[in-house]
């Protein structure tokens, strides 16, 4: 899906609209009163003109001051009452607006919760964000200033055409002959800035795409010394968006004048008309000036028209946007009823196995291996032998493609996810902290382990010491993904944080990069601590993980090819031979 | 500094160049509001006129004036718009220019330390916001002043007392407004923040997911965004008591300042000290002046969210480029390419550890030097300094015998042919990718610099060839594709110096061989660097330095250093294996 696809979007959409007024649901209540402040604030102030009619009439032509003060005193009462409602109304409908808002963000967020991995492989997370934030913000104005006050403008029309059939019949008549010329005029600019709409925003997409891969690419762009003809792209892309936004400046400039012209000749008709009747005799002078002011009250929910086309277009992206989202259903849900809720042994056993990312490039094959309770496997291979996946498969991150996967005997998409989940304790290499306190990040939001919880765990795989030496100890905040720490005492960090979570299965994935001698010894115990009587699995990158485990298995092109221990496989001069001179000779100080 | 405080003055200069312009739009507001003004007159008119006596022809001489009064108005409105708008939209343009001029000048240290779509939405969000100051902004404040200056005039000329209480109300409406203004600017503000505690919140949720959902731990990440999500609620919801009172309370004054009228007015018709005509001509005045007054609240709202966004933008084009050229730089006559690096240590701004250690390599014009190393021992960082796209310390680099500092920037680049290590290629068709450095470079040349990197057979298999497009709107290009789309794209710029960091590592390594035969032809008479942790691609090398650590630890030729029996040797002993390795098939 490309971005120009994105914005050829249609201008309105029944299914969409229909789908967004949805949401106002469960405030209808609040809606509801919201219209009727609407209606009745209208309603007095179509009264208005009518006041000044019997102003005019009745007091000012004959004389009477005292009915003048009255007439002003009901003026001024309406005015306090529209006041009035219309401030209850304002506020009704934007705490309704902001309510769906956060409604809408909570379920888009939560959405995205459900989703799987392969999910975030294909969408960039900028990508996601956009829809939790700038696009639910677009709708806000739909609902507040757009779907509500349509209620507001018909009402004003209907009321203000019944006050003038009321006031002269006739007359009002000859106004609406020229309501043709104002939908004529108001449908052919529709039209015309629907088409400009989509030139800039089409423009503007392709801004986006040039600025986008020229902050990205800049190395490139300035190590072949091309600023100038990238400018000189850059600016005709710029260009054709300025002259969009010309020919929508056109349009929006004329629709404007013009409907000042109509408004003008339905006063030139009443001024005509309206005049011979009053020099009849058939008209008040009042009514003649009354009439006047509704037109001019009539032309202006028109002339506002333009400004929520562009507002309703804005809102239909977006919506567009967000419903695809809610609409791609998560691949990897937990079952209806799971044959079981719990890991109790943590007993794993991948039987036939195959899978791959990209159709027709497999990354595992065929591979069966059984990890009894509470035994140590490692799993060695070169880059890209899959052993990653093995993890992934594990847990859910992605469902296996041929084969099946069984912890305690049981296959995993029968098992609920959270509690299988919950049962498998994972360690990336990458190991990711979020911003917030180092308590926080062991903790990670789960409310049954507490803060002794919590301090025992990182004493136990000995990252204490250093957290307490932190400014603030276990509430110290971490920057960004932790910027404060070393690599090294991130992985403590990541230790304790899976021993407080003590999960029956811990899976491994060991961080390559070298740390100095001391926290190697420290990690190398922390790690002995954490896989005692657990079932685990370890992507081993330190030759003492692999010397200690009570099996290795050896993964090759996506097959397991040989299992034992170190000293049986180092015999056999195979694959894990080969493997073992190249990533953990080096690493046996006696070897 | 004026400026800080201030943002918006950065924008003189460029409504300077749409002076004429300006003025001219100036001038149609004017004619717009005077023309405005022409038809509650004519109003004024016809009520007084409406007596038996009067000549009714009058009357559709007046209903003709109102409509011709207001073609001249929307004729005026028409161009006041066009210009006014138009010049928004023209800076607007100016702006985004600059702005992209400036960005491409930054050195990649800067452009790394902030995410794309920061300075993206600057370019967009932030720049659309000082646009609506430049367009709506400056034309609806002209509008309203020069609307209310006349008016005024109009209106104490008609009867000063009945005009000094109807802007009592008026007043308030603008005392109001500024009051308002300020609480609206910080509640404004304390939703921002939390608008992006909440993007933040989601960024790393979104970004860390994986872990989020290995722990299970789906359910309290719902009630930590819902507790941000509520807050930001309640936020706005402070705001929009703030709007809601505002607004109507402006409806409202104005509506009093009417009533005013009717009831101060009125009694001065009855009283003989105004006419009828006089007094409906004066309500029509004060219903023009309706929108523009209420429009000030708005004004002031874009011109507060302007000058924020004005500030934003200013902090990219107000950071100078870190990498330009210096005072006298001058490229040395005659292009050998000839290289050296002289005890140069190095360190990036935010590390403390120097990244290259007292490195000293010399590369004789047409040479090829080939530098091997782990992971992290600092052979990128070496190349990235000749182009200067970090600036290596005084007096450690040179070029054709000249410190590379003392080149003037884009001379010394177009003298370097780089094949970066993480491939980038634009989205736009093989062939404008392959003649990104050169200008006009023909179709032959184009098919040529394919074929040395092994890619033209590859272009040949899609269905649009050279014209195919890549990326996004096109066809993915496999990783070795892109890589040697991009050795084409080094070598048709023929430079004296070419550059591959890690260029050939998506490449199998049968491919690899074709390449480095090809090129062989293409590095005859330049100055070659080669960097690789492939033994295969460096073997062939003058000199082959091995940096450890970000200083060099062996150097010497293929034999020597296996010979030497380090690093080197122990790295073609890995290399061997690993070959072994990946011919073995699973069984």
């Amino acid at each position: 899906m490309t971005q120009e696809e994105q914005v050829l979007g249609k201008a309105y959409d029944a299914k969409l609209m229909r789908r967004l007024l949805g949401y106002i649901g469960p405030y209808r209540r609040s809606a509801l009163a919201a219209v009727v402040c609407l209606i009745l604030g209208s309603g007095f102030s179509i009264v208005q003109p009518y006041l000044t009619k019997m102003a005019i009439d009745r007091s000012i032509q004959s004389g009477d001051v005292r009915s003048l003060t009255g007439i002003a005193a009901l003026y001024a009462a309406t005015i306090v009452l529209v006041f009035a409602l219309s401030f209850a109304q304002t506020l009704l409908i934007n705490l309704m607006g902001q309510k769906i808002m956060r409604d809408l963000r909570m379920e888009i967020f939560r959405h995205l919760q459900k989703l799987e991995s392969a999910f975030f492989d294909r969408n960039p997370v900028g990508r996601l964000m956009t829809r939790v934030t700038t696009d639910v913000d677009a709708l806000n104005e739909l609902f507040t200033s757009g779907v509500l006050s349509v209620f507001d403008d018909i009402f004003t029309l209907a009321g203000i055409l019944v006050f003038l059939f009321v006031l002269h019949y006739k007359l009002a008549l000859g106004i609406l002959c020229i309501l043709p010329l104002l939908l004529a005029v108001t449908l052919l600019f529709k039209i015309k800035v629907r088409d400009s709409y989509r030139r800039v925003r089409t423009a503007i997409a392709r801004i986006n795409t040039f600025l986008q891969e020229n902050i990205t690419g800049a190395a490139v762009v300035q190590v072949f010394g091309r600023e100038e003809k990238q400018y000189r792209r850059f600016t005709a892309v710029n260009r054709d968006h300025l002259d969009a936004n010309l020919q929508s400046i056109f349009y929006y400039a004329l629709f404007l004048p013009l409907l000042e012209v109509v408004g003008a000749l339905a006063v030139a008709l009443i001024v005509w008309y309206g005049g011979h009747q009053v020099l009849s005799g058939a008209l008040t002078l009042g009514t003649l000036v009354a009439f006047i002011q509704y037109s001019d009250r009539f032309f202006r929910p028109i002339s506002d028209l333009s400004e929520k086309y562009t507002i309703l277009q804005a809102a239909m992206a977006s919506s567009e946007r967000i419903f695809r989202l809610l609409d791609t259903p998560p691949a990897i849900v937990s079952p209806a009823r799971p044959a079981a809720r719990a890991v109790t042994r943590g007993k794993i056993e991948f039987r036939d196995v195959g899978f791959a990312y990209h159709p027709g490039e497999p990354v595992l094959r065929g591979v069966s291996f059984v990890v009894e309770p509470g035994e140590q496997v490692a799993v060695v291979g070169a880059t890209g032998a899959g052993k990653s996946t093995l993890v992934s498969l594990l847990n859910r991150s992605y469902d296996v493609g041929e084969g099946t996967l069984l912890v305690d005997d049981v296959d995993v998409r029968d098992h609920d996810l959270a509690a299988l989940r919950r049962s498998i304790g994972i360690v990336l290499q990458d190991v990711f902290l979020f911003s917030g306190s180092v308590m926080e990040n062991i903790r990670l939001g789960n409310r049954s382990i507490t803060g002794r919880d919590a301090v025992r765990a990182a004493r136990a795989v000995h990252a204490d010491p250093f957290i307490r030496r932190l400014d603030e100890g276990y509430d110290s905040r971490l920057g960004e993904r932790g910027a404060s720490l070393s690599v090294g005492q991130k992985q403590l960090l990541s230790f304790a944080r899976a021993l407080a979570y003590d999960p029956r299965i811990l899976v491994l994935d060991e961080a390559t990069s070298s740390i100095d001698t001391g926290t190697e010894l420290l990690i190398r115990d922390a790690l002995r601590t954490l896989m005692a009587g657990r079932t685990s699995i370890v992507i081993a990158h330190r030759l003492s993980t692999v010397q200690s485990a009570d099996r290795i298995l050896v993964l090759h092109h996506g097959r397991l090819c040989e299992t034992g221990t170190h000293q049986e496989l180092l015999q056999r001069r195979g694959i894990y031979w080969k493997l073992y001179q190249l990533q953990y000779r080096d690493q046996s100080p006696g070897a | 500094m004026a400026r800080s405080r201030y943002p918006l003055l950065v924008l003189g200069p460029y409504l300077g160049r749409y002076r004429r312009r300006l003025l001219v739009g100036a001038l149609m507001v004017l004619l717009t509001v005077v023309a405005g003004m022409l038809s509650p007159w004519v109003l004024k008119y016809v009520v007084d006129g409406l007596r038996p006596s009067v000549d009714r022809g009058r009357l559709l001489t007046y209903a003709g004036l109102i409509v011709a009064i207001s073609l001249v108005e929307g004729f005026f409105r028409f161009w006041m718009r066009r210009i006014l708008i138009g010049v928004s939209r023209q800076v607007e343009y100016d702006l985004r220019n600059d702005f992209l001029a400036h960005v491409q000048r930054m050195s990649l240290s800067f452009l790394h330390s902030r995410s794309t779509g920061d300075i993206m939405s600057r370019a967009t969000n932030d720049l659309g916001a000082v646009r609506m100051v430049l367009g709506p902004g400056i034309m609806y404040s002209m509008h309203t002043v020069m609307l209310l200056v006349i008016s005024t005039a109009i209106l104490v000329n008609l009867n000063w007392r009945l005009t000094l209480l109807a802007y009592v109300p008026l007043a308030l409406v603008s005392i109001s407004v500024r009051q308002f203004g300020r609480r609206i600017h910080d509640r404004f503000e304390e939703i921002q923040e939390q608008f992006s505690a909440m993007s933040t919140r989601t960024q790393e949720n979104l970004a860390g997911i994986r872990v989020v959902k290995a722990f299970a731990r789906e359910e309290s990440e719902i009630r930590s965004f819902e507790l941000l999500n509520r807050d930001y609620v309640r936020r706005n919801v402070s705001l929009i008591r703030l709007w809601g009172v505002l607004y109507p309370l402006m409806t409202a004054l104005i509506g009093l300042s009417s009533v005013a009228v009717l009831w101060l007015g009125g009694r001065h018709v009855i009283h003989g000290r105004l006419t009828l005509g006089e007094f409906v001509a004066f309500m029509g005045y004060l219903s023009l002046l309706a929108w523009p007054t209420i429009a000030i609240g708005r004004v002031i709202n874009i011109f507060e969210r302007g000058s924020a966004s004005m500030r934003r933008i200013l902090e990219i084009l107000e950071t100078p480029p870190g990498i330009r050229d210096l005072e006298g730089a001058a490229e040395p006559p005659g292009a050998s390419g000839a290289l050296e690096i002289r005890n140069l240590t190095f360190s990036y701004p935010a590390s403390p550890r120097p990244a290259l250690r007292d490195v000293s390599i010399s590369v004789p014009a047409g040479m090829t030097l080939a530098i091997v190393g782990r992971t992290g021992s600092g052979k990128s960082t070496l190349v990235n300094l000749i182009p200067r796209l970090y600036d290596p310390p005084p007096g450690t680099v040179f070029v054709d015998g000249r410190d590379v500092r003392a080149w003037p920037l884009r001379a010394l680049r177009r003298r370097i042919g780089c094949v970066p290590q993480e491939t980038f290629l634009f989205s736009d068709t093989v062939a404008e990718n392959i003649a990104f450095g050169t200008d006009g470079a023909g179709e032959e040349e184009i098919l040529a610099a394919a074929r040395v990197s092994q890619v033209a057979g590859d272009i040949e298999s899609f269905t649009r060839g050279m014209q195919t497009f890549v990326g996004e709107r096109g066809i993915t290009l496999s990783g070795g594709q892109k890589q040697r789309v991009a050795i084409s794209r080094a070598v048709l710029c023929s430079p004296a110096i070419l550059v591959f960091d890690d260029s050939l590592s998506s490449v199998d390594t049968y491919t690899e061989e074709r390449i480095l035969r090809e090129l062989a032809g293409v590095m005859k008479n330049r100055t070659t660097l080669l960097v690789s942790h492939r033994v295969s691609t460096v073997q062939r090398a003058d000199e082959i330095v091995v940096l450890e650590e970000g200083a060099v630890a062996e150097r010497g030729t293929h034999e020597e250093l296996l010979r030497l029996g380090g690093l080197y040797a122990e790295l073609y002993r890995k290399q061997l294996l690993e070959d072994e390795l990946s011919e073995l098939q699973g069984s």
